[in-house]
């Protein structure tokens, strides 16, 4: 399978890649790894008439600390997330997220930034950028910076509040401080997308809970979140995981199995990390 | 668009669509054609490759992100004669059987050990998640990784 025919523009700073785009508006894509991109492209489900590859911006490729957060470059691969001492020690949800991407080949090119702009209901990155908090900064084509909270970064099926003359510089994790966390992915082949997933992270007084492919969007268990900070147990709490969800019906899964999934595993994760 | 893979320690210069996809440049390009292309969805690894030794999937890289890049196909490991020790323990465990996954598995094997020499059994099934096996030949493979494993210690 071969893409369309588009033209390619590589970048060779993320100012060039914003310049492409602002002449080129939504005609345009980035590609960072193209580990979600090229695959649509190939299926023809996606067409973008230019490729800006933004894959050879080494300067967003860092794992940096902040202080009272994580400051990861947008071009940092999977690969390099998931080995990093600063990402394990603290923010150790998403090490173990990140190492359940794909597969090893998937995580050597893949990126952070990618991941995110791509607002997959169904990758690992954004149920576990809901969980710890995080956050992304976005620069727009006259260079201004703007930061987007994780619980605004997701509009809608692969839909995100990133313009499209815009692009993640930089994702920022708060440091977790040894709090309790864990990630559970159910799927029935090896590499695949989650058919569920939850990613949990123990906050002071309760925790943040958020599932994979449960929603259009990556979605936060609100009504998890609120019975635990009532004291709910997690058996309790867990029953709340699929309220308000419209999860889809496909091959792999029914949106009762779904839902299923989604107050089982949110019992495993919250039982796991001694959330509750 | 004009580009220049070293391949196997050999430089080639062509002019590529840019739409074109790594394996497809492997193969037809630089005429390489021990790289198979299985599922061409990203799924299946037979087309593993190293760029920069580090295993990817050729089918789902354009060639012309791999324009200035070291790559590396089976064809590259022997030194004449002298299989790569992965080949070897892939041959003395007899860990294929049709043959087809078994350049990806290869490239996807050295990968695993260049970033853990020691791994358990449980680390080679789960490194190896991206490559299949249609004959299900996963006992021997997983049995030949380990021996060159020890073998390198």
């Amino acid at each position: 399978m071969i893409p369309v025919a588009f033209d390619y523009v590589r970048a060779g700073s993320a100012d060039e890649a914003l310049a492409a785009l602002a002449e080129h508006g939504d005609e345009a894509k980035l590609m960072a790894g193209g580990h979600s991109l090229l695959p649509m492209m190939k299926l023809r489900l996606a067409y973008p008439s230019v490729i800006v590859d933004i894959g050879r911006l080494n300067d967003l490729s860092y794992v940096n600390d902040g202080g009272d957060h994580l400051a990861i470059g947008a071009l940092t691969r999977h690969r390099d997330i998931e080995i990093s001492a600063l990402v394990q020690e603290h923010a150790p949800l998403l090490a173990e997220a990140t190492a359940h991407v794909g597969d090893p080949q998937v995580r050597h090119r893949g990126t952070i930034g990618g991941s995110l702009a791509h607002a997959d209901a169904a990758a690992d990155h954004p149920s576990a950028l809901l969980a710890m908090g995080g956050s992304v900064v976005v620069r727009g084509s006259g260079g201004a910076e703007r930061v987007i909270d994780g619980a605004d970064l997701f509009a809608g099926f692969f839909e995100s509040t990133i313009e499209p003359t815009e692009m993640i510089t930089e994702v920022r994790i708060p440091k977790q401080g040894g709090q309790g966390w864990n990630f559970q992915k159910f799927n029935r082949r090896a590499q695949d997308w989650a058919i569920v997933g939850v990613s949990a992270q123990q906050v002071e007084g309760g925790a943040r809970v958020a599932l994979v492919n449960m929603h259009a969007t990556p979605i936060r268990a609100t009504a998890v979140e609120e019975a635990l900070a009532s004291g709910a147990s997690a058996a309790d709490a867990a029953e709340q995981a699929a309220v308000g969800m419209e999860p889809s019906s496909d091959l792999n899964a029914s949106v009762e199995y779904r839902s299923h999934l989604a107050r089982v595993l949110t019992r495993r994760a919250l039982e796991a990390s001694g959330i509750a | 668009m004009e580009i220049t893979v070293e391949v196997n320690g050999t430089t080639h210069t062509r002019d590529v669509e840019p739409r074109t996809l790594l394996v497809h440049f492997i193969r037809d390009q630089a005429g390489l054609t021990g790289t198979n292309i299985g599922c061409d969805t990203s799924s299946c690894g037979a087309c593993t490759i190293h760029v920069n030794d580090e295993a990817v999937k050729s089918c789902t890289m354009l060639a012309v992100q791999a324009d200035g890049q070291r790559v590396t196909t089976i064809e590259g490991l022997a030194e004449g004669e002298q299989m790569h020790p992965m080949q070897e323990a892939f041959m003395n465990c007899h860990a294929l059987q049709c043959g087809y996954c078994t350049p990806g598995m290869v490239m996807a094997s050295i990968s695993l050990l260049d970033e853990n020499p020691d791994p358990s059994e449980d680390d080679v099934r789960e490194g190896l998640e991206g490559n299949l096996c249609r004959c299900t030949g996963y006992h021997n493979i997983v049995k030949a990784v380990l021996s060159a494993a020890g073998g390198s210690q």
